[in-house]
């Protein structure tokens, strides 16, 4: 479902093509920024709020082995069935063997990237399990065969009038109707045979309590309270760090979720979990997937700090102007440069590059990760792995070898300067700098090394 | 006081007169100013495009021009903030780097923070609305005004320093400091993203009703100046130091 191919400059250029609908989605998603400032503003001991969200993370991550320990312990003393998946793979088999032995057909599931992240949803399919996605947007990106644009609003790359056609076509809406709330009723209704027809209900998870065994997961549309709640079977699939250590943090990281989300104080439901419900089945499994690798490394390992709120997202300047759908990772926008490049860097190195580290998202992020320098960190692993196009590598070298000397530095720029006015404006027309709409600079006659020299040679003579 | 003018890459080829007005500004305070002519560059295109030994050696070499003086001054946000900030681990370990680094300001944070100034040089005026574009790094990095994500007390260096100029009216765009989309050889990697971010800053610049865009690195200046330039407006791009010596019209 997610393609391989993706280079982040290629598939920017192509969303832009629609210049319109590319505005439309930069101001849609600023307006969630906009909305996450209003709320940030109201809590005066906002910023306090991050440097202890920042703290817990660090710590929990410092003692992980522990407070896995703890967590899953406790959980099974809830009798909660505990799993540990070593990657995707081990994931969905393990899922898949839950479902098996109950003779599932038929799982409804909500909020999980990190199904999304394991391709979970084929892995079944090819099983004979239908999986639906009951969040909307999670739905629609589904029906369309595509992956989500962005963890929290996973089909914002579409035009309303796309999801009218789509929903035309899968559920016989009205012809040419694409009017949001029309959609909205018509996907409830079409969600609500499938919640009633499920055999078992699959959520992620926002943070794991170690202290009480204990999984809370906040949505808006109340779709994972009606998945696990109606079958018997629950099934909550959540990576290594979503670990907190005690009940009383909880309510920082919610306090800090929604307002960094969607700009609202809180998420219409924060739904916790302990033990399964009366006569039914509760399964944790919890997943590595290049977790501990990235916990390994000094340099990356606060990118695990993150809870997920996509506010990153929503004041980066370039997704808002390229969507998700031009980064190669199953998780784009800042954290997703950092997150995908620490899974393979020859398949993601263009989003590490994908960035002008005006570094806003480090700003934004409710837990501190410093977003923009892991990004830098990441394109010097894409330099040492040769992942950069070797014309540019060339090029980067030979400007360091310059700035170590002086004469040649100056002679260079020189060139530069003297022969860009002369070239015909035809060659340059297709160069980077030209083709989207930027004027050749005016050139001086002299760089002002120039200058200062002839004025030292002034004073001698 | 012995202070060093450090100009970067960019501010040398293509903006002499940026380099000008910066040793002008801080002579017309009184102050002895050498310019080194062994320097080249602090080492950011190289840490940016992911070539550590590169830059290693390119900061062992800005240290080494700059060693010895009391300040190292430069018209530039953003390589201030790679000098003193994000130059690599082991520059950052390097006693005789860091010795330097801390004593490297951005021209306005010197006038500020060491001088103190209360007042220009020479008394210059402006009498044009300019909308203030807060260059990421200096903004970021630097702590030149309040980033619009966090919730703490406002300020401007920019804007301050302006009241000084007679005439001027000074206004910040929507998105008060949205990235204007340059990003070093981001421009040149991503240009169908540079650009469409560059266009939609300099709307946000015109929309104020300013007819000149001022901020404190030629580089993101040279780029919105680029696409102003292309689309045939009369929006101009001016680095601060050339309005406060007069030199903007
Ligand atoms: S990195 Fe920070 S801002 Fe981005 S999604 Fe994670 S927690 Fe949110």
């Amino acid at each position: 479902m997610h393609d391989d191919d993706i280079k982040h400059p290629q598939a920017a250029a192509e969303f832009l093509q629609d210049r319109p609908h590319a505005r439309w989605h930069d101001s849609a998603v600023w307006w969630v920024r906009k909305k996450r400032d209003a709320q940030a503003e109201k809590l005066p001991e906002w910023e306090q709020l991050r440097a202890l969200a920042d703290q817990i993370k660090a710590h929990t991550l410092s003692r992980l082995d522990e407070y896995l320990a703890e967590f899953a312990n406790k959980a099974k003393s809830n009798g909660v069935t505990v799993h540990f998946a070593q990657d995707a793979q081990e994931h969905n088999t393990i899922v898949h063997g839950i479902l098996a032995a109950a003779h599932v057909k038929k799982l409804v599931k909500s909020k999980s990237m990190l199904t999304e992240e394991c391709g979970l949803n084929p892995y079944l399919e090819a099983r004979g399990i239908e999986v639906i996605d009951t969040d909307l947007g999670e739905r629609i990106v589904q029906l369309r065969h595509e992956r989500p644009s962005h963890i929290v609003m996973p089909a914002i790359h579409l035009k309303k009038e796309q999801i009218g056609e789509l929903f035309e076509k899968e559920m016989g809406t009205e012809h040419g109707n694409s009017d949001p709330t029309y959609l909205t009723h018509a996907a409830r209704a079409n969600l609500r045979e499938h919640f009633l027809t499920a055999d078992a209900g699959m959520t992620g998870v926002n943070f794991a309590i170690a202290e009480t065994g204990g999984v809370v997961v906040c949505t808006n549309e109340g779709n994972a309270d009606l998945g696990v709640s109606l079958p018997p079977i629950h099934i909550s699939s959540m990576g290594i760090e979503k670990i907190i250590p005690k009940m009383e943090h909880l309510g920082i990281f919610t306090r800090l979720l929604a307002r960094s989300a969607i700009g609202s104080p809180i998420t219409t439901y924060t739904s916790h979990f302990h033990q399964a419900r009366q006569g039914g089945e509760m399964h944790i499994v919890i997943v590595d997937n290049g977790r501990s690798a990235i916990l390994g490394s000094s340099e990356f390992r606060k990118s695990l700090q993150c809870i997920r709120c996509g506010a990153c997202m929503n004041t980066c300047p370039v997704y808002r102007r390229s969507s998700g759908m031009s980064y190669s990772y199953i998780i784009p926008g800042p954290i997703g440069s950092t997150l995908g490049p620490s899974r393979d860097i020859k398949k993601h190195a263009s989003m590490a590059f994908a960035c002008t580290t005006c570094g806003s998202c480090s700003n934004v992020c409710p837990v501190k990760i410093n977003l923009h320098e892991q990004l830098v960190g990441q394109r010097a692993k894409a330099f040492d792995a040769n992942a950069v196009p070797r014309l540019k590598k060339w090029a980067i070298q030979t400007a360091g070898f310059m700035m170590k000397h002086p004469a040649l530095f100056d002679f260079a720029g020189k060139v530069q300067r003297t022969i860009i006015p002369i070239v015909p404006e035809a060659l340059l027309k297709n160069s980077a700098w030209h083709k989207y709409g930027r004027a050749t600079p005016d050139m001086p006659k002299d760089s002002f090394k120039d200058i200062m020299r002839k004025r030292v040679q002034g004073d001698k003579k | 006081m012995k202070v060093a003018l450090f100009i970067s890459c960019y501010v040398n080829e293509l903006y002499p007169d940026v380099a000008m007005a910066s040793l002008e500004l801080l002579e017309g305070y009184g102050i002895e100013v050498e310019y080194p002519l062994a320097q080249t560059c602090c080492g950011q295109p190289l840490v940016n495009n992911g070539d550590l030994k590169g830059a290693c050696q390119a900061e062992a070499h800005f240290a080494n021009v700059f060693k010895g003086y009391d300040y190292i001054v430069a018209p530039s946000g953003s390589c201030v903030a790679h000098i003193k900030k994000y130059a690599t681990k082991a520059s950052k370990l390097d006693p005789n780097y860091v010795a330097v680094a801390v004593k490297t300001y951005e021209i306005i944070e010197f006038l500020q923070e060491v001088l103190n100034v209360t007042r220009l040089p020479k008394a210059v005026s402006f009498p044009h609305t300019v909308s203030i574009h807060q260059s990421c790094h200096g903004l970021r990095a630097l702590h030149h005004a309040m980033p619009s994500e966090l919730q703490l007390p406002y300020h401007s260096r920019l804007a301050s320093i302006l009241t000084l100029v007679d005439g001027i009216v000074v206004k910040t765009p929507e998105r008060v400091d949205e990235c204007c989309g340059f990003g070093g050889t981001f421009c040149m990697d991503e240009p169908a993203v540079s650009v469409a971010m560059g266009q939609d800053r300099v709307a946000q610049h015109q929309a104020t009703g300013a007819t000149y865009i001022v901020g404190a690195d030629s580089s993101c200046l040279m780029h919105m100046g680029a696409i102003a330039k292309a689309q045939n407006t009369p929006m101009r791009a001016r680095h601060i130091v050339e309005i406060l010596t007069g030199r903007g019209e």
